[in-house]
């Protein structure tokens, strides 16, 4: 713990830049990820449902000709 | 021209209006983070007892200030679903949580990395840093107790209550400097004026106003996914373009 309050007086601007900027812009880069991927599953799950609403009632309209 | 504003409370309106809102927000905030930035490290000069770890300034200041803000915004909204029973307030207000978290998470570890020069501790039991530190586990307690409920207008009304009730805490965070007698120093700017350099306070306003178009960037694109989830059986949903196009493309 000395060596990092040496290091951390010898070095302020890196202690500030790698502690808290790159730490936080770290943070929002993971949630802009954790957004664009709820995202892509949420339309996946919308997309699959439609899907199957339409096989559905095409099975339906194939059942009721036949 | 009056605007009808009761038309964007409807999710079918907002979904398209929060679409071609999100790029504008994500495109200034990327802008005033670089200027911000730039101002912060090369233009503002050394600060005359911190030396250069007050620039954590930069960044924790406008965490904590939105950690607050987006806590009342997301309770006002909470309280408005419960009033109105508005589908699309209880759907802002789960948007809001996890990004104020973050600034609450962000507020706290700038904090710690800030107080370890000034006060030769990462964390001390004080007022300003503990009440933070609640916000923090009632942006959690919100996200959790909503997503532990099944049926999404019950969770948004139980989360809805715990929002409201723990929003007496943010006045305390703000307040805890001047009823309490605490290590974190109290408001440098205030409505009388302030004794901080023209470069500090540039640097400061412009990375808040980042942080505030970065976060209405990030909670439009969160509650657009919240919408397509809750109202994925609507009609209007499956005629979206991108949804039609890859049902007749797949056909």
């Amino acid at each position: 713990m000395i060596s990092l309050d040496v290091w951390m007086r010898e070095n302020p601007l890196t202690y500030v830049w790698f502690g808290s900027y790159a730490v936080a812009l770290l943070i929002f880069a993971i949630e802009i990820a954790m957004v664009k991927h709820k995202r892509k599953i949420t339309l996946q799950q919308v997309r699959l449902m439609r899907n199957a609403g339409d096989d559905t009632k095409t099975s339906i309209s194939e059942e009721d000709s036949a | 021209m009056a605007i009808n504003w009761f038309k964007y409370a409807a999710p079918t309106t907002f979904y398209g209006l929060a679409g071609k809102m999100i790029p504008w927000f994500a495109f200034s905030a990327a802008i005033l983070f670089a200027i911000g930035l730039y101002i912060g490290f090369f233009v503002a000069p050394s600060d005359a007892q911190q030396g250069e770890f007050y620039r954590i300034m930069f960044i924790h200041v406008p965490a904590s200030i939105l950690s607050m803000f987006l806590y009342l915004i997301m309770a006002g909204y909470a309280a408005l679903g419960l009033i109105f029973n508005t589908r699309l307030s209880a759907m802002m207000a789960t948007a809001i949580a996890p990004t104020g978290a973050l600034f609450a998470l962000i507020s706290l570890w700038t904090g710690a990395l800030w107080g370890k020069p000034m006060w030769g501790a990462w964390w001390m039991w004080d007022a300003r840093l503990t009440s933070e530190l609640i916000l923090l586990f009632l942006y959690l307690g919100f996200i959790a107790l909503h997503a532990s409920i099944d049926d999404p207008r019950r969770a948004d009304r139980a989360a809805a209550l715990l929002a409201i009730v723990g929003s007496v805490n943010v006045p305390i965070i703000y307040f805890s400097v001047k009823w309490w007698n605490t290590l974190h120093q109290g408001s440098t700017i205030k409505f009388s004026g302030t004794t901080m350099h023209v470069a500090m306070q540039q640097a400061l306003f412009t990375m808040l106003a980042a942080c505030w178009l970065y976060a209405i960037a990030v909670v439009l694109a969160r509650v657009r996914s919240i919408i397509l989830e809750r109202e994925r059986n609507a009609a209007w949903v499956t005629q979206l373009p991108g949804i039609a196009d890859f049902a007749g493309g797949e056909k």
